[in-house]
């Protein structure tokens, strides 16, 4: 993985540079020390590690707001961070950047049920959100399974999902509002408690950009209502076709499930030997279907999608009698990363949407992928969505894996878009995908999305080789001109 | 009315497009963008040298109803589109007005005009606006160039999010050619609970109430009581109504619950599921101020201080998405509706009505917004003056 070439000059400049900034945000919030920084190396795709300059931990948007015009009078990077649980290298430092830990922004500021919103600092985790109202009745949507430990600055950032996004959307769909700062300092309020804010929906733009256009201080999500009842259901098949189509059945049937998700053999196999979920182990593909509602309406939907199941020659049907076992039909599931954990010393997640008609074609593909590799492959997956996540199983230690695992990752996700899908479905691009945007979009598509960046962030400050395979200046983008479709780019050396 | 100028173009392809943006580019010219012209009143900004019309690109091109998404052209009727997908027993989940009437339009909406004015009827509060459910794009910028965004399938987090950029960007940034969208299973039944006779602040509490509880309302209106008393409504006395929508035996358990729980708001009548499409039809499109000609604002606020607009005595006012939306009939100058918005906490757009239709802006966001306006569309070309920045 190419990062942008340092500048020796400003890793030069470190020890003034962290003196700078002690000034700007007092005490302990500046870690210049290399034991300090430690820590900070890497987020979630550990298999890539940076040492910063410095990490900046400020308290108050004032001081997040000194650093960043700091920064930018004296051309030094930044990469915000919130949990570091990025699964794609989003808060992967650089040699020659600081990283802004958003960890101190770890306040509820206000819960305001009338208009079931609150407004949180981004250090807050997405699960303490949910924590602070559920004895209210409500809880927040999106919930990634790193739930306990990402930040909702990060969710923003990411545009992460969950299993329940089916039904209730991604973090885009449940936001009102935020606060950003951006690179020259200024601070600017997008959105409010309001559905809809004056001017462009730059905060459906700041969504999901990854840290590239501005730094989240305050956000303003939506709450709901917790469903009456939720009842989970243990769907297992004999083949991963059957399933497919007991998902697109369920849709036809003009039912929604809260959440809805697949497993193949050797997903079933590790979680069950993990947890011990009772997952049928004789399935070639189990389903996981959640309903929600009042109680008529979950009795009802699952006798239905049972029948549905039925008519795919389903090998086992159990619907949940209780809330202590729909946790347990859930248990294995959630468990699934770590129990693929515990059969391989290394796993890599990978994160392409497909459209769902596509799913035994793309999961045959994959297993016989696997085959040229010579590397195991499980299947955990959003179903639902057609979000896939297969998990390539390796080891690190063993010379050419990491290597192998890389390249058979990145045939995946090349299939997902030939088949009609996308490289991400909620893990963002960050370094990992970066140098897969040309399989996706051409030189054109990705100049507009850098003239955006341009108009947040003109000297290309704020997490730079993130995103975009190749870093234009934004003089040079401006002067790019594609006239009646000719493409005039020129084709710049990659960094 | 949409007049047809002698210089209006309608392309029939991408291409033509493109070649008519960057000619008018290249030759320092400015283009009105109208997909069905429906709402080409609504900030009319300067008069431009010549008039782009979306309407020959009006093509479906690929709807997939079991992967809940369809690919059309910018320029498709939603009244075709609601048509082919009722056929499959799905909906547009956004429940897109139809402010043709309103406006005293000749015309009918489309697709790529809901999209680019992210306008989102009753359903917003559940299911989300256009915004939410708008995949994927191809338009041409105001330099020209067609460019792709976001994608096909249902989740997607590749690259920024234009799509909600473009959504209620009102053809200032570039021009949609070709979109993709999120539709969903159509609701098996739908019934409305309607309480009588509640002034706006007690309306505003049950509406809040109800939508606090866990029965997945996906309507909360409110028409204080001259609102009712016009056509189509011609009722005596105020009007709040709360939609359910589902499989029939959830929609009576929520109904059942919704009653019981809301006693205190004193009589309450069932609209069948009939009655309620027709009563919820009639909100989207805001008939009862159809005939009005008094200046119309449409005010976003949160929704439990939208009943304050009316206590500020500005004019008429009709509230939809629990509060949060107010349809404002005043003859009050605009500077004094903006105020009492923004003091609110929201923002008023002139939907109706002599003068600028949007929300100024300030500061650093006035000046990060001239800044994205200028990186799609660098001299201008697109609708200048339509919105407040552009
Ligand atoms: C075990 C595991 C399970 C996971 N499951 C899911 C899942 O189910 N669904 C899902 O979508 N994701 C999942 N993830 C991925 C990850 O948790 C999410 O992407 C999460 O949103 C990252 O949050 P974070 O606070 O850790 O952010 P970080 O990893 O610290 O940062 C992520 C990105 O956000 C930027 N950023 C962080 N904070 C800010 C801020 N305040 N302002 C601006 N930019 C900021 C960073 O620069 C970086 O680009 C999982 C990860 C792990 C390790």
């Amino acid at each position: 993985m190419k990062m942008p070439l340092p500048d020796d000059t400003l890793i030069a400049r470190k020890g003034e540079i962290v003196r700078a900034l002690r000034r700007l945000v007092p005490g302990d919030g500046v870690i210049g020390d290399p034991a300090g920084l430690v820590p900070f190396q890497s987020d979630g795709l550990s298999a890539y590690r940076q040492t910063p300059l410095a990490v900046v931990l400020p308290e108050t948007t004032a001081q997040v707001s000194a650093v960043l015009s700091w920064c930018q009078a004296n051309g030094v990077k930044v990469v915000p961070r919130g949990a570091g649980t990025s699964l794609s290298g989003g808060a992967l430092p650089l040699q020659d950047g600081i990283v802004l830990g958003m960890a101190k922004f770890n306040r509820i500021l206000e819960i305001d049920y009338a208009n079931r919103c609150a407004v949180v600092q981004p250090g807050v985790t997405n699960l303490a959100i949910t924590g602070a109202v559920e004895v209210d009745g409500f809880y927040y949507a999106p919930d990634p399974s790193s739930q306990i430990a990402c930040t909702i600055g990060g969710n923003v950032a990411e545009n992460s999902g969950g299993v329940h996004c089916l039904k209730y959307g991604l973090t885009t769909n449940n936001l009102l509002g935020c606060e950003i700062v951006l690179i020259s300092g200024e601070v600017v309020r997008l959105g409010g408690k309001g559905f809809d804010a004056a001017g462009y929906d730059l905060l459906g733009i700041v969504t999901g950009s990854e840290g590239l256009l501005g730094v989240v201080t305050e956000v303003t999500v939506r709450l709901l209502t917790k469903p009456q009842t939720a009842r989970a259901m243990l769907l297992g098949f004999a083949s991963v076709e059957a399933a497919g189509g007991c998902v697109g059945d369920v849709i036809a049937a003009g039912v929604i499930p809260a959440g809805m998700e697949m497993m193949d053999r050797p997903a079933i196999w590790a979680a069950e030997a993990f947890v011990g979920a009772g997952y049928p182990t004789d399935a070639e593909a189990l389903l996981i279907v959640e309903l929600d509602g009042p109680e008529a309406e979950c009795s009802e939907l699952s006798s239905h999608v049972a029948s549905l199941a039925r008519a795919r020659g389903a090998t086992t049907i159990r619907t949940s009698t209780s809330e202590a076992e729909r946790m347990a039909f859930w248990a294995g599931r959630k468990a699934a990363f770590p129990a693929v954990g515990r059969i391989s010393p290394d796993y890599y997640c990978m994160d392409g949407t497909i459209p769902r008609r596509q799913l035994p074609y793309v999961l045959t593909a994959i297993t016989q992928m696997g085959l040229k590799y010579g590397l195991g492959v499980a299947n955990v997956f959003h179903a639902g969505d057609g979000n896939l996540h297969p998990l390539i199983l390796y080891d690190a230690d063993q010379p050419g894996q990491l290597d192998a695992a890389e390249a058979f990752g990145a045939d995946i996700l090349k299939l997902c878009v030939a088949v009609g899908g996308v490289l991400t479905g909620e893990h963002g691009v960050g370094v990992e995908k970066r140098d897969l945007m040309g399989e996706m979009f051409n030189e054109t598509d990705l100049a507009c999305q850098q003239r955006l960046k341009c108009a947040f962030d003109p000297d290309l400050l704020l997490n730079p080789g993130k995103v975009f395979p190749r870093l234009h200046r934004c003089a040079e983008l401006g002067r790019v001109h594609v006239h009646r479709g000719a493409v005039a780019f020129p084709n710049l050396p990659r960094f | 009315m949409l007049d047809l100028a002698p210089d209006t173009k309608i392309p029939k392809t991408a291409a033509e497009v493109i070649e008519l943006i960057a000619d008018a580019q290249a030759g320092g010219r400015t283009l009105e963008i109208i997909g069905g012209g429906t709402k080409r009143s609504i900030g009319a900004g300067s008069a431009t040298d010549a008039v782009l019309s979306l309407a020959g690109l009006n093509k479906v091109i690929d709807y997939a109803p079991e992967e809940l998404v369809l690919t059309a052209q910018a320029g498709v009727k939603l009244a075709t589109l609601e048509k082919l997908v009722a056929a499959e027993g799905q909906m547009l989940p956004f429940e897109p007005p139809n402010l043709a009437r309103l406006l005293g339009a000749k015309t009918q909406p489309t697709l790529g005009g809901a999209l680019a004015t992210n306008l989102s009827g009753p359903r917003r509060i559940r299911a989300g606006a256009a915004r939410d459910h708008f995949l994927g794009l191809e338009a041409v910028t105001g330099r020209g160039e067609l460019m792709k965004a976001g994608g096909k399938v249902v989740k997607n987090v590749t690259g920024y999010d234009l799509c909600k950029l473009m959504a209620g960007s009102w053809g200032t940034l570039t021009v949609l050619t070709e979109v993709t969208i999120k539709v969903l299973p159509a609701a098996r039944t739908e019934l409305t609970l309607v309480f009588f006779g509640l002034d706006e602040r007690r309306a505003a509490e049950a509406m809040t109430q109800a939508l606090n509880l866990p029965d997945e309302i996906s309507g909360a209106a409110h028409l204080p009581r001259l609102a009712a008393t016009r056509a189509p409504l011609k009722g005596e006395m105020a009007v709040t109504a709360l939609r359910l929508e589902g499989f029939a035996a959830s929609v009576a358990a929520r109904a059942d619950h919704l009653a019981i729980a809301l006693k205190d708001f004193g009589r309450m009548e069932r609209l069948d599921a009939e009655q309620s499409h027709a009563f919820w039809l009639q909100i989207r499109d805001v008939q009862a101020f159809h005939e009005d000609p008094r200046p119309l604002w449409r005010v976003s606020v949160p929704p439990s201080v939208g009943w304050r607009i009316g206590e500020a005595a500005l004019g008429e006012a009709l509230y939809d998405w629990g509060g949060g939306l107010v349809w404002l009939l005043a003859d009050a100058d605009a500077d004094t509706v903006r105020a009492s918005a923004r003091r609110l906490g929201g923002y008023a757009t002139l939907y109706r009505g002599d003068g600028p239709a949007f929300e100024p802006l300030e500061g650093p966001l006035l000046r990060l917004t001239a800044r994205v306006k200028s990186a799609f569309d660098p001299d201008g070309v697109l609708n200048p003056g339509r919105m407040a920045h552009s």
